[in-house]
């Protein structure tokens, strides 16, 4: 862990306690996440896999300030997150910039303040960290896939968010792009220090990206388990060791009869 | 090369597709005239119709009763644009406004702009007034209808990006609200200048002293029917003008997406 914010608080970064959340159907509730506890320091990258439905995509976007309904504590620096705020940024799945303005005009949608020279540095700055300079003055159907969730990755980080939320955001990509993009994230949160959690489905991009792996269970969405992965990066996704966090990863979803894993090596 | 002269051959074949269904239903026009199945009386041949088009071309009858009418369809669609798109705005982005006045909005929409015109003529009188009413009435209702219809189609996601970035209001609604809604608006626009332009000539079928439809009118009692197929074709062609300089208008403001051109 980094030393640089140590002088700040003991807070953690991110506190959840007792966090459950249910949905009515046809008034009936069905809940979605049950007795959820974490805890995120500064600067840390966690991952969250979950098969589909499990309720990762409604915690980070409780997280956000989205979804206010919920029962349990949502902290961040000690503060309770009662709805959306700038100490968050937010990428989706989907790139969702606006169609009518330009890269360049889609970063700066994210700022507060209007046309200034200290706004034109701080996107420039921004497109530059996504590797994007040369599109300011492109239209989001000018871009391809990767590069438009780029985009969204400056949007999310131009207001210099404490906590940077991804919900699958690599998950519409094609394969190539994809671990491209996770090399992309690496470098950002290296030259950002941004505490990050990533929603996924991919078990490889957890490990590749994430200093914890948590693992949720299904209806109701439960943590399962919290796996620390303690490799260097670059990660070899070959390594023995990653292989075998896979491994363990992979028991928690599929029965010992059926380990797709041991076809893979 | 090739390509080049390819494209030349398809651009001749689009203009000829493009033009090929109006010349073989005026070619059979004439020839059916010449041969006397089509009194001339009931239906005057294109070429008599073309050489009163012509006359009343050069001593410029056709142009002074033309002028009147885009006056009067400038007039009226002008002030049901701005009203259209200011109410409409404002009902799109309030749901108490929409509670409030959606009843009255459905109530009066299915009247069309002709049963108006009785009242039209007690409020109004017989002058320019009661008919730039009635193609205000006409004009009206599209615009509005679909400047709200495009405020409530705002894509949801989007929303969702602007409240966690704690958009203003302004901004959202300049930015995410109306540009999203532009298409719809202009839609509603494009519609309702043509319903303008259909009431114009409804309007001086009843009342008037001049315009295009005044014209028909006028030539029907004396029976010119030369003249009241010229007033016809007039009105064909000044709506499909229009109907063009606005969606010309429309491709040069949305710059950001392609168009789908069909199969």
């Amino acid at each position: 862990m980094s030393t640089k914010h140590n002088e700040r608080k003991t807070e953690p970064r991110l506190g959840i306690e007792g966090l459950s959340k249910n949905y009515l159907v046809r008034s009936e509730a069905i809940p979605a996440l049950d007795g959820i506890d974490l805890t995120i320091e500064d600067g840390e990258f966690v991952a969250i896999v979950g098969s589909s439905g499990c309720g990762k995509s409604t915690l980070l976007r409780i997280i956000a300030g989205l979804e206010t309904d919920y029962a349990g504590r949502v902290s961040l620096a000690g503060k309770s997150i009662t709805g959306p705020g700038l100490d968050r940024g937010m990428v989706f799945q989907e790139h969702r910039l606006l169609p009518w303005l330009t890269v360049e005009q889609n970063v700066r949608f994210g700022l507060k303040t209007g046309y200034s020279g200290e706004v034109r540095k701080l996107v420039d700055e921004h497109l530059d960290l996504v590797g994007l300079s040369g599109f300011a003055n492109a239209y989001p159907y000018q871009l391809s896939g990767g590069m438009a969730q780029r985009v969204a990755i400056a949007r999310a980080l131009v207001n210099q968010p404490e906590l940077l939320l991804m919900d699958e955001p690599f998950g519409a990509l094609d394969a190539l792009t994809r671990i491209q993009m996770q090399q992309e994230v690496l470098r950002i949160r290296k030259a950002e220090k941004t505490t990050m959690i990533l929603v996924t489905h991919d078990i490889d991009e957890a490990i590749f990206l994430g200093d914890r792996v948590v693992v949720m269970s299904s209806r109701p969405g439960r943590i399962k388990r919290v796996i620390k992965v303690d490799l260097p990066h670059p990660r070899d996704r070959g390594s023995y060791e990653f292989v075998k966090i896979r491994q363990e990863i992979y028991r928690e979803f599929f029965k010992e009869a059926e380990l797709p894993f041991s076809y893979a090596i | 090369m090739t390509s080049g002269s390819n494209r030349h051959l398809q651009t001749s074949l689009y203009v000829v597709q493009y033009f090929a269904l109006l010349l073989i239903l005026v070619v059979a026009w004439q020839a059916l005239s010449d041969l006397g199945y089509i009194q001339p009386i009931i239906l005057p041949p294109p070429s008599r119709v073309l050489a009163t088009l012509w006359g009343m071309t050069t001593s410029g009858l056709l142009a002074r009763h033309i002028g009147i009418s885009v006056i009067r369809v400038l007039e009226g669609f002008g002030i049901a644009a701005l009203l259209g798109l200011a109410l409409g705005i404002g009902i799109g982005l309030s749901r108490t406004l929409d509670r409030m006045t959606g009843l009255l909005i459905q109530l009066i929409k299915p009247i069309p702009p002709i049963a108006w015109i009785p009242v039209a003529i007690l409020w109004f009188g017989i002058g320019e007034q009661s008919k730039v009413y009635i193609i205000f009435l006409g004009a009206f209702f599209p615009v509005i209808i679909n400047t709200i219809d495009g405020i409530r189609q705002t894509d949801h996601k989007l929303v969702e990006v602007a409240r966690i970035l704690e958009v203003s209001k302004s901004r959202f609604i300049w930015q995410v609200v109306l540009p999203g809604a532009f298409p719809t608006i202009m839609t509603g626009l494009r519609v309702g200048l043509m319903v303008a332009w259909m009431c114009v000539v409804a309007a001086e079928l009843i009342a008037a002293g001049s315009g295009v439809g005044y014209l028909i009118m006028d030539a029907r009692q004396l029976s010119q029917s030369d003249v009241v197929v010229v007033g016809m074709i007039t009105i064909g062609v000044i709506g499909k003008l229009m109907d063009s300089l606005i969606s010309l208008l429309e491709k040069r403001v949305i710059t950001w997406k392609s168009v789908f051109s069909g199969v």
